[in-house]
């Protein structure tokens, strides 16, 4: 395993400053007429490449809606999306799958490996998906691997890794394809305080090599790692601040 | 994404619940098998009643006494029947009144056990008659001779037997010019016939045959005849012999009505066309019986890959999260199916083929090869038609729909 491959995994694609994420006047609606309700209700929002951005806020405030629609997992109801230059909102299922698989990389909190599958295959999924070979797959998917600290439980099985490592496996998974973005749905939420803290210093160090990192979390320590924070409510982004303490660290 | 890499993915699928994929697999390959052996069995007993059939020779027509009526009145008209006699044999050997004829030979069948030492046999066949009836009747003889017209006028006791009765009086030992005895009377053993197998229910080689003079005088006394047995010149012209013969005997027995004849035609032709056509009705009603258990199979497969798919809902979603195209998705699930319901036909198809080299209900089946194809073909068709809606159902979903799916 050479330095150049593990540097790929972190900094590779990385075109900084210019605009990754540009959501124009968002709007999610689930059912119809007076009945209706808004997941979101128009939201403006930019995101740039390098940033490490936590969107904050209680439940129902529509910040799962939001990441659901920036991954290319979910559709608007109205509204535009350009993710790394390009408009999403207008894509067939096909160009959607090509955008998820190597523009985003997605960290849940229920880790989602696929089961009896080991750490290894789970990584090369999304690259199998797109074609990479299989050589060529598992030299990328070993570098993701080390980044996150894994390179020796490569042959395990989701059961035989704690939540931790899970968590790690799957932040190796969303880095394998080195993608713009790394979009992360609460991902300490089912992680005890040590855990946690290994994972926010691997979004650090991930951050810190360029890539772009969005989370999602209702946890004030979690969010105090980000850069940039974002509140929502009722479906509509309420405060958007940098990070003062970070900004001093950094 | 490579062909070979969706084949691994679906291999991968199948064994995550090996019990289930082996039900299902069980389920297809019992259907094969069934339309192949069944299918098979159906062939085999129209083959066997052919053969026989075949054996009995199709120029030869059987004249029994008696009529079709049944009921109260079948035995009054019974009463009233003519006997056959040596001279209807005669009126039918006559080229003048029966020109399609080639010849014709009584028949006076007996019930008797024959002895050889302490063997003994009882031959489901015991016929006196004239030697014609070798010809007539399609029996050869293998080894040894057949006894001659003039045996027959000096009424001498010699005996033709088949192979069954042969082996029960003598064993491996050589019968010919061996004396038996037959309710008490000796006979001479002159030959034994051609194997000729069984004929339907009964052993064509359990046969014992002498002239009907030898017969008469010693075993059953002189009574009316049992049969006529009839050769017509060739097969084209059995039809036409029937009608000769009809004419001939409805004038000797002073037949009015054809409905009050007192005798019956038996053609091996027209027996053969029954038969074969009610065996093919037989097969096809095997086959139909088959046909709905694949049926059955391939619902199976269906149900199953259904389950599969809400199962495997939330990995679906993963799957499409990470990028994997709907195509890949949905090639993944048919070729699991797919590869379900090959593995199943082909273990049908093996377990057609060894169900088959048994003898099932006295039937030695013979596989129709058409029968093997069209199992597979459609076995496997099935499979594509039926695990196709479970896998665009999978296809289909949207990842966040797929992923929020516990």
């Amino acid at each position: 395993m050479d330095a150049v491959d593990v540097a790929a995994v972190l900094v590779d694609n990385i075109n900084e400053g210019h605009v990754v994420i540009d959501v124009k006047g968002a709007v999610k609606q689930y059912g119809e007429g007076a009945a209706s309700i808004y997941a979101l209700a128009g939201v403006d929002l930019q995101i740039r490449a390098g940033e490490y951005v936590a969107i904050m806020g209680p439940s129902g405030s529509g910040k799962s809606t939001l990441m659901n629609i920036m991954g290319a997992l979910d559709n608007m109801s109205a509204g535009s999306y350009f993710l790394d230059g390009i408009e999403v909102s207008s894509m067939d299922e096909n160009a959607l799958s090509v955008v998820r698989g190597r523009k985003i990389g997605f960290i849940f909190q229920s880790f989602n490996l696929i089961p009896r599958t080991t750490a290894l295959a789970n990584v090369e999924l999304p690259l199998a998906y797109q074609g990479i070979k299989s050589a060529e797959r598992k030299k990328r998917a070993m570098a993701a691997l080390k980044v996150v600290g894994l390179e020796d439980r490569i042959t395990h099985e989701p059961t035989e890794l704690s939540g931790g490592q899970q968590q790690r496996v799957a932040v190796a998974r969303a880095l394998a394809t080195r993608p713009a973005l790394l979009l992360a749905d609460e991902p300490t939420g089912a992680l005890d305080s040590k855990s946690t803290e290994d994972l926010l210093d691997l979004f650090d160090q991930i951050n810190h090599a360029g890539r772009t990192v969005v989370v999602i979390t209702h946890e004030a320590d979690v969010a105090a790692r980000a850069k940039r924070i974002l509140r929502m409510r009722d479906g509509k982004i309420i405060s958007d601040t940098i990070n003062p303490s970070r900004m001093v660290s950094a | 994404m490579n062909v070979f890499e969706i084949i691994r993915f679906a291999l991968r699928g199948l064994t995550i619940n090996r019990l289930r994929t082996f039900l299902t697999t069980l389920g297809i390959m019992i259907g094969v098998s069934s339309v192949i052996i069944l299918t098979a069995v159906g062939n085999g007993s129209s083959k066997a009643v052919q053969d026989s059939l075949d054996r009995l020779g199709t120029n030869s027509i059987q004249v029994r006494s008696g009529n079709l009526s049944f009921g109260p009145r079948a035995r009054a008209v019974s009463n009233n029947t003519t006997p056959l006699t040596i001279l209807d044999t005669v009126a039918l050997n006559d080229p003048k009144q029966v020109p399609s004829v080639k010849q014709s030979a009584p028949v006076a069948n007996a019930n008797a056990t024959c002895v050889n030492g302490s063997s003994t046999s009882t031959p489901s066949t015991f016929s006196g008659t004239w030697p014609a009836y070798f010809e007539a009747s399609n029996t050869k003889v293998a080894k040894g001779n057949y006894f001659t017209t003039d045996d027959v006028d000096q009424g001498r006791r010699l005996a033709v037997i088949g192979t069954t009765t042969a082996t029960e009086l003598f064993g491996t030992d050589n019968p010919i010019n061996q004396v038996i005895k037959c309710s008490g009377i000796p006979f001479t053993v002159i030959g034994v016939t051609e194997v000729k197998g069984s004929t339907g229910f009964q052993d064509g080689d359990s046969l014992f045959i002498a002239p009907i003079t030898a017969v008469e005088n010693s075993i059953t006394g002189y009574q009316p005849l049992s049969s006529i047995i009839v050769e017509a010149k060739s097969s084209k012209l059995t039809d036409q012999a029937q009608a000769e013969i009809q004419t001939v005997l409805d004038a000797r027995h002073h037949v009015k009505s054809s409905s009050s004849r007192d005798y019956r035609l038996f053609n091996q032709a027209s027996l053969l066309a029954t038969s074969s056509s009610s065996s093919k009705v037989f097969t096809v009603l095997l086959a139909a019986v088959a046909g709905i258990s694949l049926l059955v199979g391939g619902i199976g497969i269906t149900n199953i890959m259904l389950v599969t798919v809400i199962e495997r809902t939330r990995e679906i979603g993963i799957r499409k999260a990470i990028g994997a195209p709907k195509g890949v998705i949905l090639s993944q699930f048919l070729i699991e199916a797919t590869i379900l319901s090959l593995v199943g036909g082909a273990l049908g198809v093996i377990g057609g083929f060894i169900g088959s080299h048994f003898t099932i209900v006295g039937v030695k089946p013979v596989i129709m090869p058409s029968s093997v194809f069209l199992a597979f073909g459609v076995s496997v068709l099935i499979g594509l038609f039926f695990g196709s809606y479970p896998a665009s159902r999978a296809a289909s979903l949207r990842p966040i729909e797929a992923l929020r799916h516990e």
